[in-house]
């Protein structure tokens, strides 16, 4: 009988723990920004899609294509996205900013 | 273990303490942006990590993934509108939970022979969560979206039917651990998991929809959990555990702000607290009349007062008003006035929406206070200014025991010397439940779009002085 799942048990209950402490300071303000952050954190589901996409099995490699491609989705998409929002919170009232960072190719 | 496993582990050692790291960014806004570079980081790490794993033979199926995703992640991101963000998000769950139960019959497929029960257990699991987040997630984006009606779907028997799918679910997982060879027992729990996650949001109203999302939020982090205990990754694991703790205390938060029992919401049965027609009107349509105030008189209120506090709810999402808002808000400042926002956790379509909107609208987030920052305001405040919100403004939830909200935090608007509401209609929409406020003598009812009737308040201040 191996203790792996055991240890295992050890750190999703410590993280767990330490994820309600950090996440119960969030404030209101930010609870949407929150829910995207964690999502593209979540995204990091496409380490396992990796694996069964770069293996040999032919089934698990068009699975792990599908996979890789949803989980990079909230990745990439999630950070951008989370990015966006936390740029709009401003203390104070700035004169409304409409050129924005990143976006190099102006049409 | 050999240099370049060790090389792998590590590298995830490092990208669970950054992902902590970014989540606590986020106790400020100020922090928050340095703390989701260190995300991003912990990602780009975990991912060269992996590419260097000894399992991984080929890349060509990666590369078409990552660029496929990359494209599909940037095009739903860049542009779209805030107003967007609950099928945005809902969108995402539903991504997050495919990946993860894809993932599991991936694994299951080529490497049945060679797991533990314990990770057959948890590979069981976690293609239920999967498809029932997958699922479940595309049900709340139809909802919001509006290709799936909105309003709750309830039949009898409906929570029999889905503690029965869940409960084969996890018989199914039992007979699995039994005989892992039984396929069609396998594709079985997956199914049960698409069902379920069809079934469980059907009965879900709009009003409701912050705690779903709250949950599926939660669902996702655990499939995600369940993910690393059948791969034996811990940094799976704790990531999910991140994602699970935060939809979980979301959960938690909005329940309370509904006053819903969390068991309440576990078993989906919240739609039926909402039934159409179950909610008698306590106030008759006909029985009592309201104001109905044009937007002159709107205006002429407004330039006598001092202290104006404006309670945004979902209408104000509809009519995209945010900005209309903030323009009003800033003529009543040059006036000499004190704006506030009054923002309850539930306003809108998920947790924190309105903020996000009115950040968009530039409005600064130190006017943005919450219910019980506020609430002893109202009885100081000349004018309260409520655009599209509902529920969160009944006073039927402090004083009348019958009403289906009774019991739900709400604030103390009828303290204000006067209301000015910014309504569609006189419509109790979908939950049926009449409000009170409406027809209290200090309270203006305006009728019409919220984004037209502000614009056309700062019209008629501007002309007023």
């Amino acid at each position: 009988m191996s203790s792996e799942w055991v240890f295992n048990l050890y750190v999703f209950v410590l993280a767990t723990f330490v994820g309600y402490q950090v996440i119960s300071r969030v404030p209101p303000l930010l609870h949407t920004p929150l829910m995207s952050g964690t999502n593209a954190i979540s995204g990091i589901s496409l380490v396992a899609s990796l694996l069964a996409a770069g293996s040999h099995h032919f089934v698990s490699q068009v699975l792990g294509f599908v996979a890789v491609s949803c989980a990079t989705i909230n990745v990439v998409g999630g950070f951008m996205i989370t990015d966006r929002m936390l740029r709009m919170f401003k203390r104070k009232d700035p004169p409304p900013a409409r050129a924005k960072l990143g976006e190099g190719k102006a049409s | 273990m050999t240099p370049t496993m060790l090389v792998v582990s590590l590298s995830y050692l490092v990208a669970a303490v950054l992902f902590i790291l970014c989540l606590r960014g986020l106790s400020s806004p100020e922090g928050a942006r340095r703390g989701l570079v260190l995300g991003e980081l912990g990602m780009l790490i975990a991912v060269v990590g992996t590419l260097l794993h000894r399992d991984i033979v080929r890349y060509d199926w990666i590369i078409a993934g990552i660029v496929v995703g990359s494209g599909i992640g940037v095009a739903i991101s860049a542009k779209i509108p805030m107003t967007k963000m609950p099928e945005r998000i809902a969108l995402s769950h539903s991504f997050g939970g495919l990946a993860t139960a894809l993932v599991g019959v991936a694994e299951y497929l080529r490497e049945v022979d060679s797991l533990s029960y314990f990770q057959i257990a948890a590979l069981g699991l976690e293609t239920f969560l999967g498809f029932l987040t997958f699922t479940g997630s595309i049900m709340a984006f139809g909802k919001l979206q509006g290709f799936i009606s909105g309003a709750p779907v309830t039949w009898k028997g409906q929570n029999f039917l889905n503690i029965g799918l869940f409960t084969a679910a996890v018989l199914g997982i039992g007979v699995l651990v039994y005989d892992r060879e039984l396929q069609q027992v396998f594709f079985a729990i997956a199914g049960t998991g698409l069902a379920l996650g069809v079934m469980a949001v059907l009965p879900i109203g709009g009003a409701d929809m912050p705690v779903v999302i709250s949950l599926l939020n939660s669902y996702a982090g655990l499939a995600a959990c369940a993910t690393g205990f059948a791969l034996g990754s811990q940094i799976l694991i704790i990531s999910g555990a991140l994602d699970g703790s935060s939809g979980l205390l979301l959960s938690l938060l909005m329940s309370k702000a509904m006053n819903r029992s969390f068991a309440n919401i576990l078993f989906g049965a919240f739609g039926t607290a909402l039934e159409p027609g179950a909610a008698a009107p306590q106030i008759g349509k006909g029985g009592q009349s309201y104001n109905e105030a044009t937007v002159e008189d709107a205006a002429a209120v407004l330039k006598a007062s001092q202290t104006v506090i404006f309670i945004p709810g979902y209408g104000m999402a509809v009519s995209q008003a945010q900005h209309a808002v903030r323009d009003l808000a800033a003529s009543l400042e040059r006036r000499g006035v004190e704006v506030k926002y009054a923002i309850h956790p539930v306003a809108g379509r998920m947790p924190g929406h309105m903020n996000v909107l009115l950040a968009e609208a530039n409005v600064s987030y130190d006017k943005l206070f919450d219910l019980d920052d506020i609430n002893d305001d109202f009885a100081r405040t000349d004018a309260v200014i409520v655009v599209g919100a509902n529920d969160v403004v009944n006073p039927a939830a402090k004083k009348d025991p019958s009403s289906p909200i009774y019991g739900m935090p709400v604030f103390n608007v009828e303290q204000s010397r006067s209301v000015i509401v910014l309504k569609r209609s006189m419509n109790p929409g979908f939950s049926g439940v009449e409000n009170e406020l409406f027809f209290q003598p200090n309270t203006m009812m305006v009728l019409g779009d919220a984004k037209k009737t502000l614009l056309a308040m700062i019209g008629e201040l501007k002309e007023g002085h």
